[in-house]
């Protein structure tokens, strides 16, 4: 997309389309990334619930996996992950590793 | 044909806030615009206006309830002065960077320290650079004038700005003149309807008001605001042509005072203009080709309109009432920018006078003409920046 020039632009910076931060890909701040492990997860939902981003991807009640459009990495969900017996269900890997 | 009343600055002005009515205000007292919006409050308080009156903890907090208001499209003013416009210093600029026509009467107060409650342009010069637009307004009758005027100003769609309305604290605003008032329904009818632009609660139209800008898009955003501050010349002269037709009084982007034929002048803002026209007249009596300008509109400042009317004197003082520490003053240096594109331009000279209240005598005036008819004899000049009327 063609970066718009100051002529184009709303008045006063006001975002006139709704929702429009979907459109913001904050994925690429990610340094590292959570791998989810199904083996060790009780569907909990601690992550969905806490994870700041909405990137925790949930169907009928069930965890699924990361958005990794969205995750920055910031690592609450594997922080809180209770996993099964001792063993974490989400991991954080260093991205390019 | 409006009424004619003897009242004070701020009474002027609160009665064009009431006869403009705005949808909000949110203020806080401080000394000298504080009677300025406790007569707005009583209005408010007999039911003669249906303005939601906000009262905030401090000057921060108006400024920053008047842009929620703005913002949420409603037509706003507030007033304040001095330290409280300090205080609202971070605020002026979201104001104006979110491009909310915000009116707000300035009754120019000294800043601390020494604390000082008195008339001095220190408060508004510092906000120079804020993004408002500043009117500047001699008397009573022109703060309220300028007031209204404003409104149609900063409201205009090539515009959208908020604007200040400048006057001297305490020589104007508690001092009683003679105004001519108009009529309510000629004040509506003359600002018209607010027309809100993308108002927050066009609840169908959902929206984000102020967001995050990187240096991506910033830089774009300044140069649209440039962009609008140069319309505001040609609107400020529209308005005031509309305005000459309703009340007969006339107004331009300045005050020019027998400057066609001078060959030297004074340039000075607010109340010491009147008292140096007085000492003009005096020295026109006496053969000395004298004149004065008096800006209106400081902010956009009209280079290159000052620069014409300015050009063919042989020497020029700028007075100000606002000291910029180790510069020159504030007036000062927009003369001097408008001059200096002009192969031949007059001698300038600044002169500081009246800071913290002192009184601006007739005097001081003649002081500065004198010096200006000596600088033309002698052709060079001994020292540009000096204070005036201070004990040594």
């Amino acid at each position: 997309m063609k970066p718009k020039g100051w002529r184009e632009l709303p008045l006063g910076g006001v975002i006139l389309e709704a929702g429009n931060a979907v459109e913001f890909k904050t994925g690429g701040w990610r340094a590292f990334r959570p791998v989810w492990n199904e083996e060790n997860c009780i569907q909990c939902l601690f992550c969905w619930l806490y994870c700041p981003d909405m990137a925790v991807i949930v169907n009928d009640g069930k965890m699924e996996g990361f958005n990794y459009e969205y995750c920055k990495g910031c690592g609450i969900c594997a922080l809180e992950c209770p996993g099964r017996k001792g063993q974490k269900a989400i991991v954080m890997i260093e991205e390019g590793k | 044909m409006g009424r004619i009343v003897a009242v004070t600055g701020n009474d002027a002005v609160a009665e064009a806030l009431r006869q403009i009515e705005p949808d909000v205000c949110a203020a806080y007292p401080i000394t000298p615009q504080t009677d300025l919006m406790q007569r707005f409050a009583n209005f408010v308080s007999d039911g003669k206006v249906q303005t939601e009156l906000v009262l905030v903890e401090s000057e921060h907090s108006a400024m920053s309830a008047c842009i929620g208001a703005s913002a949420a499209g409603g037509r706003v003013a507030t007033a304040t002065c001095g330290p409280g416009l300090a205080l609202m210093w971070e605020m002026l600029f979201v104001a104006s960077g979110l491009r909310l026509p915000i009116i707000m009467p300035v009754v120019n107060r000294a800043l601390s320290a020494p604390i000082n409650i008195h008339g001095d342009h220190s408060d508004a010069m510092g906000a120079r650079d804020s993004g408002w637009i500043q009117l500047w307004s001699e008397n009573a009758q022109e703060a309220y004038d300028n007031t209204i005027q404003a409104f149609r100003i900063g409201e205009h769609m090539d515009v959208r700005l908020p604007v200040m309305i400048c006057m001297d604290g305490f020589i104007i605003s508690h001092s009683i003149e003679r105004i001519e008032y108009l009529e309510d329904k000629e004040v509506k009818d003359f600002i018209g309807e607010f027309k809100p632009l993308n108002p927050f609660l066009d609840i169908e139209h959902p929206k984000s008001i102020g967001p995050l800008i990187l240096p991506d898009l910033y830089h774009e955003f300044k140069r649209a605001q440039h962009e609008a501050m140069t319309k505001v010349k040609d609107v400020v002269l529209t308005v005031a042509e509309d305005f000459e037709k309703l009340s007969g009084r006339r107004y331009g982007l300045f005050d020019p005072y027998r400057l066609q034929d001078a060959e030297i002048a004074i340039v000075i803002l607010n109340s010491a203009a009147g008292t140096s026209k007085d000492v003009i007249d005096e020295f026109r009596g006496r053969g000395v080709k004298a004149g004065l300008l008096k800006p209106r509109l400081f902010r956009p400042f009209p280079y290159e309109e000052v620069a014409q009317a300015l050009r063919h004197l042989k020497a020029v003082a700028v007075l100000d009432r606002a000291d910029s520490f180790g510069g020159y003053g504030p007036l000062f240096t927009e003369v001097a920018s408008s001059l200096y594109p002009l192969r031949e331009k007059p001698i300038m000279i600044n002169k500081i006078y009246g800071l913290g209240g002192r009184d601006f005598m007739p005097q001081h005036a003649e002081v500065v003409i004198n010096e200006l008819v000596e600088i033309t004899k002698r052709g060079r000049i001994e020292t540009i920046k000096e204070y005036i009327g201070v004990r040594e």
